[in-house]
């Protein structure tokens, strides 16, 4: 029974990591584009990044998803999600939208907290503005932002589970299986609660490599 | 000989005029102290020279060439702009010193940025061909400036491990490495303790010896007056009194130069 338990939890939980990666991925630069977007001096595009992430933000995430996944195919006369792994590219698209717009006010955060002097002492000696961007800012902006995105992306693993909502077969979606029925056993309540050491044991090395990173970056302040 | 000359520079922030119409030139090797009091627009005409600000009218000169002329808008892409600053270095009142690199990183990062974008465009950095060669140079004056100011002893050290005069004393010398023709100073020791502001006026000094130019806003009175060949009094945006140490700081004819010198006399 064990072993039948622990292979069925090890597949949910690659799922859980696969949804994951991938935000992390998507979420990332699109984060960046709607953070320079909600800073550009161009109103319009301003307004446009600043109205989307009080939407994303205010809005329960469970909800992005279950539009995302049922909307589409209301309105189309095709369900774009009826293919192969749909539920995930559905999964997928909601929560690199919704990180995105977290991520993009973590960034904004970073970039306009470095001290303009920096920006100015770069012109001053004649750099460009990317030379300044890249050779002066960036990595004061990394540091600064390193902690608060640690938090949101140890939050985003847990998030994942927010994506059984539109049965999408991830870490809790496989130990609550054997609660309900499921590779001949029913009413099993331990592995869903053990799903939890899952969860545990991926933040712990998350957290050891976020305080690793602080570490490297403490050799100077900001 | 004339290295700078400024012509009606005017700047608003808004509504608020914060130049009215600044006019002044200054010689090779010559020191200038602008004093005055908070808001009367020392650090924006600082600020104009090194193109942080855009003045609405008005021309820059240096050394004859228009650098600025607020009617042609040709001369300020950011391009232009670039090139232009390299004729000013600033040292800022907080140092604004890059925290993640090296005190000798800080001092050779824009001119080893600027030799190698030369290399890859033109083939020709002073001369070099080879990137190597031009670091090479560039490490070698790093460690003569640092040396100027007595910091060599600092150079792998970080910012955050010096003291605040020290800091100051890197960002001159950063400043210095890129080859200014004039050298601007915005209150480079109003940051700092009582009893580090003595190694950074030493710096200076020195540097006056050499024959550098500089301006220099300061509240250091008595130092503005040790140091200065002219001494320009601004009040509200104007130009109120310029002229030799000797005139403006001890016998000022404008009324509100000695209102605004018998405040410093009190102290």
């Amino acid at each position: 029974m064990f072993i039948t338990v622990i292979q069925a939890l090890n597949e949910g939980f690659l799922q859980t990591l696969k949804l994951f990666a991938v935000t992390l991925l998507g979420a990332l630069p699109l984060g960046l584009v709607i953070a320079f977007g909600s800073m550009n001096k161009f109103l319009p595009l301003r307004w446009l990044s600043r109205v989307l992430v009080w939407i994303v933000r205010g809005t329960p995430l469970m909800l992005q998803l279950i539009i995302i996944f049922y909307v589409p195919g209301m309105i189309l006369e095709e369900n774009p999600w009826a293919v192969e792994n749909g539920r995930f590219a559905a999964a997928a698209v909601a929560f690199i939208l919704n990180y995105a717009c977290y991520f993009s006010e973590i960034f904004r955060g970073g970039i306009e907290g470095v001290p303009i002097g920096q920006q100015e002492a770069g012109q001053v000696l004649g750099m460009t503005k990317s030379q300044i961007f890249f050779k002066v800012t960036l990595l004061q902006m990394i540091k600064r932002i390193v902690p608060p995105m640690s938090n949101e992306i140890i939050t985003l693993v847990k998030d994942t589970a927010i994506a059984r909502i539109i049965s999408w077969q991830e870490l809790i979606y496989a130990g609550y299986a054997f609660l309900k029925g499921s590779h001949g056993y029913a009413g099993l309540f331990w592995p869903l609660l053990f799903t939890g050491l899952y969860y545990l044991a991926f933040n712990g090395l998350l957290t050891l490599l976020f305080g690793w990173i602080e570490k490297k970056m403490s050799y100077f302040r900001s | 000989m004339e290295v700078l000359r400024v012509e009606n520079i005017q700047k608003s922030f808004g509504k608020t005029e914060v130049l009215k119409g600044i006019d002044f030139s200054l010689n090779e090797g010559e020191v200038l102290s602008v004093i005055g009091s908070s808001g009367s627009g020392k650090t924006t005409l600082l600020r104009c020279l090194n193109f942080l600000e855009t003045p609405q009218k008005g021309r820059i000169l240096v050394g004859g060439k228009v650098l600025f002329d607020a009617e042609d808008k040709a001369k300020q892409s950011d391009a232009a702009i670039r090139l232009n600053r390299l004729h000013f270095g600033l040292v800022f009142q907080q140092f604004n010193l890059f925290p993640q690199y090296t005190v000798k990183k800080n001092v050779t990062l824009a001119e080893s940025l600027f030799a190698k974008e030369k290399i890859k465009k033109e083939g020709n950095y002073k001369g070099y061909t080879h990137l190597r060669e031009a670091y090479a140079a560039i490490d070698e004056k790093a460690d003569k400036l640092l040396e100027e100011v007595g910091l060599l002893a600092k150079s792998e050290s970080y910012p955050c491990e010096l003291s605040g005069g020290q800091q100051q004393r890197v960002a001159i010398a950063r400043a210095l490495a890129m080859e200014p023709q004039i050298l601007c100073f915005d209150e480079p020791t109003s940051a700092l303790d009582p009893e580090l502001t003595g190694e950074v006026l030493r710096v200076i000094r020195e540097l006056k010896e050499k024959g550098r130019t500089m301006i220099i806003v300061t509240h250091e009175i008595e130092f503005a007056r040790d140091v200065s060949d002219t001494i320009m009094f601004m009040d509200g945006g104007v130009v109120a009194e310029m002229g030799a140490p000797s005139q403006v700081i001890e016998n000022p004819q404008n009324e509100r130069t000695r209102a605004f010198l018998s405040r410093f006399n009190e102290r």
